[in-house]
């Protein structure tokens, strides 16, 4: 009797190491267990690439997804494919001790089986934007996550406070593409812009980017249309879209690729994002 | 006599020539891949390039060769059984059906996210497989059976837009899901594992020994209906058991590597076009030849632009297209053989 207590008393005293073990329940609600942090990552989600390096760790990626572009350094990183098509031999390959991908993405489940750490993460909204920071920090084990989100919405709100009084009545349409598909209140994009104190011509209860008649654009009338530069092309001659009143008065902000980025991720660039954003509402407002 | 002969040294040559050809692409898809063909060589003593032969590029090679079997052997049934060389393994409306399975079920997951991975991955390939199964049941019950053939061809078509349909508004109404369907239609076996091959092969063959008993009945209806009638057989309990091998065929394939264009189209017409021979070897020769076409696929889209990797679904579509056309051409100068 005694010698079974001992035996179990030093079964758990070996488990006891793993018990401590790094543990974190990513978005899926799979509880990822990491022995210790990892040092070779592979992403696969831009937004998570990005929190990774704003964290101080790019080094530890070892591969990212073919949209991962900033930063800049991580161009010569072996590019593993799409979230929608990741190259499974490609990605253990790299052996990587940790995979960072979005919960749409494919390949998750085969990539555990073959042995590999998968945690998933999507963030949506300016909210998530937190947990996932903190997550990521916690499963790489550095500080700082903390820190970085009080600067991120320290500088979303006073970019809100810099701009004039006027934004509070200023109507804006934001067109994800020429369908025209539209950011609405409920996207990342409308919290954006909600947070800067402009209104959004997509209510929230059309979802976050519905297919909007085009009709629809041109009785709500916006005083200011943003829009991405590939889409922007003959914007002016779709049918009865020459009067509407943003495009009369020339207030259209007009996006690159690289700036579309900031505006559409939810990650750390998000107040870099809104401060495009509000300069836009800005120039246009004078 | 002589030319049945002949016809059938020529089809015995192909299943050689098939069997052949599909050792050697085995072969070539374990060697071929991100990390080209040093992983081979270095699989002896490297486990990290073991697991990459035996755990990835294997079941890959070898699930790509058993969902080619498996949609070129639906061909070859949807063929003979609608007596039209148009029919391909999704007329009945099983893609439309599968992909109406999994944008619902990417919906119902997505409102509960606390589904735990493996659930969902089951869920997937079974909502798919449930989807591919109800529409054909669907288009079953609207066509009032299987007796009429124009009937069902036209309840195949209307049901596969109707769930098209269906889905782009599911899609619509919840463009998160956008994403992930677009992975799902763009058919690859990228994803296929040890369990995925084994569950291909056993419908396969399960198909294969069903469809080779049934193949006098499409021999019949290849003379016509009454002719099939007229030989005693019972006709319609044959025809819904084909109808049911169609089902799981397709089913089992677009579940595990989404929607695969052409492969069952072009699987017999290739066939037909080196050998005429009786629907039991047409059968067998259009699943090896299926086989053989995605397996060669599969390793083309990963040679190609290695280390990046092309969607065979893609590569399908354009190269099954293109040989199709050329075929057609061919066809149009001496008599058309299908």
């Amino acid at each position: 009797m005694n010698k079974g207590c001992l035996r179990l008393a030093m079964v758990l005293a070996l488990w006891a190491p793993t018990v401590h073990a790094l543990q974190v329940v990513d978005d899926r609600g799979v509880t990822v267990t990491l022995a210790q942090p990892p040092q070779r990552i592979v992403s696969l989600l831009p937004s998570l690439t990005e929190t990774v390096c704003a964290l101080g760790q790019c080094d530890r990626l070892v591969g990212v997804d073919r949209y991962s572009n900033f930063p800049e350094r991580l161009r010569k990183l072996p590019q593993v494919g799409g979230g929608l098509d990741p190259n499974m031999e490609a990605i253990v390959a790299l052996k990587p001790d940790l995979v960072l991908m979005a919960t749409s993405a494919r390949g998750a489940e085969r990539l555990q089986a073959l042995g590999i750490k998968v945690l998933a993460l999507e963030p949506k909204t300016h909210a998530d934007v937190k947990p996932v920071l903190e997550k990521i920090g916690q499963v790489l084990g550095v500080a700082g996550a903390e820190r970085l989100w009080s600067e991120i919405e320290a500088s979303v709100r006073a970019t809100a406070q810099s701009l004039p009084a006027q934004v509070k009545t200023t109507r804006v349409y934001f067109e994800v593409n020429r369908a025209p598909y539209a950011a609405g209140e409920a996207s990342f994009i409308g919290e954006t812009l909600r947070r800067l104190g402009a209104q959004n011509i997509v209510p929230a209860n059309l979802g976050p980017f519905p297919l909007l008649n085009p009709e629809f654009v041109v009785r709500a009338n916006p005083d200011v249309i943003m829009v991405g530069d590939i889409n922007f092309a003959g914007m002016a001659g779709r049918p009865g879209w020459n009067n509407m009143r943003a495009i009369v008065t020339n207030k259209v902000c007009i996006f690159t690729p690289a700036q579309s980025d900031m505006l559409v991720r939810p990650g750390p660039r998000m107040a870099e994002g809104a401060s495009l954003m509000a300069q836009c509402l800005t120039k246009v407002l004078q | 006599m002589t030319d049945i002969g002949r016809q059938q040294r020529l089809a015995a040559r192909l299943v050689l020539g098939l069997l052949v050809a599909g050792v050697f692409l085995v072969l070539l898809g374990a060697s071929v891949g991100s990390t080209g063909f040093e992983a081979v060589l270095s699989a002896w003593h490297d486990p990290l390039a073991l697991q990459i032969v035996w755990d990835i590029r294997l079941p890959r090679t070898l699930g790509a060769w058993a969902a080619g079997a498996l949609l070129g052997l639906a061909g070859a049934v949807a063929q003979g059984l609608f007596r039209n060389p148009l029919a391909d393994p999704f007329l009945l409306g099983s893609a439309s059906g599968a992909s109406l399975g999994v944008a619902l079920a990417l919906v119902l997951f997505g409102v509960s996210p606390f589904a735990a991975g493996w659930l969902v991955r089951l869920g997937l390939t079974g909502a798919a497989f449930v989807g591919a199964v109800l529409a054909v049941l669907l288009t079953l019950m609207l066509a009032r059976g299987v007796q009429h053939t124009l009937r069902l061809l036209l309840a195949g078509v209307i049901v596969g837009v109707v769930l098209g349909a269906l889905t782009s508004l599911v899609m619509l109404m919840a463009p998160e899901v956008m994403q992930s369907m677009q992975a799902f239609m763009l058919g690859s076996t990228g994803f296929v594992g040890w369990t995925s091959w084994l569950l291909m092969v056993a419908a396969w063959l399960v198909c294969v020994t069903v469809a080779w008993m049934l193949s006098p009945v499409l021999d019949g209806l290849s003379l016509g209906e009454a002719t099939a009638a007229s030989l005693g057989l019972p006709l319609a309990q044959m025809r819904v058991a084909l109808v049911a091998v169609l089902a799981l065929a397709t089913g089992t394939a677009v579940a595990q590597t989404g929607l695969i264009a052409f492969v069952g189209l072009a699987a017999p017409h290739l066939v037909r076009s080196v050998a005429k021979t009786t629907h039991q070897r047409l059968i067998v020769l259009s699943s090896l030849m299926g086989g053989v076409l995605l397996m060669g696929a599969d390793v083309l889209a990963r040679g190609l632009m290695a280390p990046q990797e092309l969607p065979v679904g893609v590569l399908t579509a354009v190269l099954g297209g293109g040989y199709l056309l050329w075929l057609m051409h061919r066809g149009s100068r001496s008599p058309m053989r299908i």
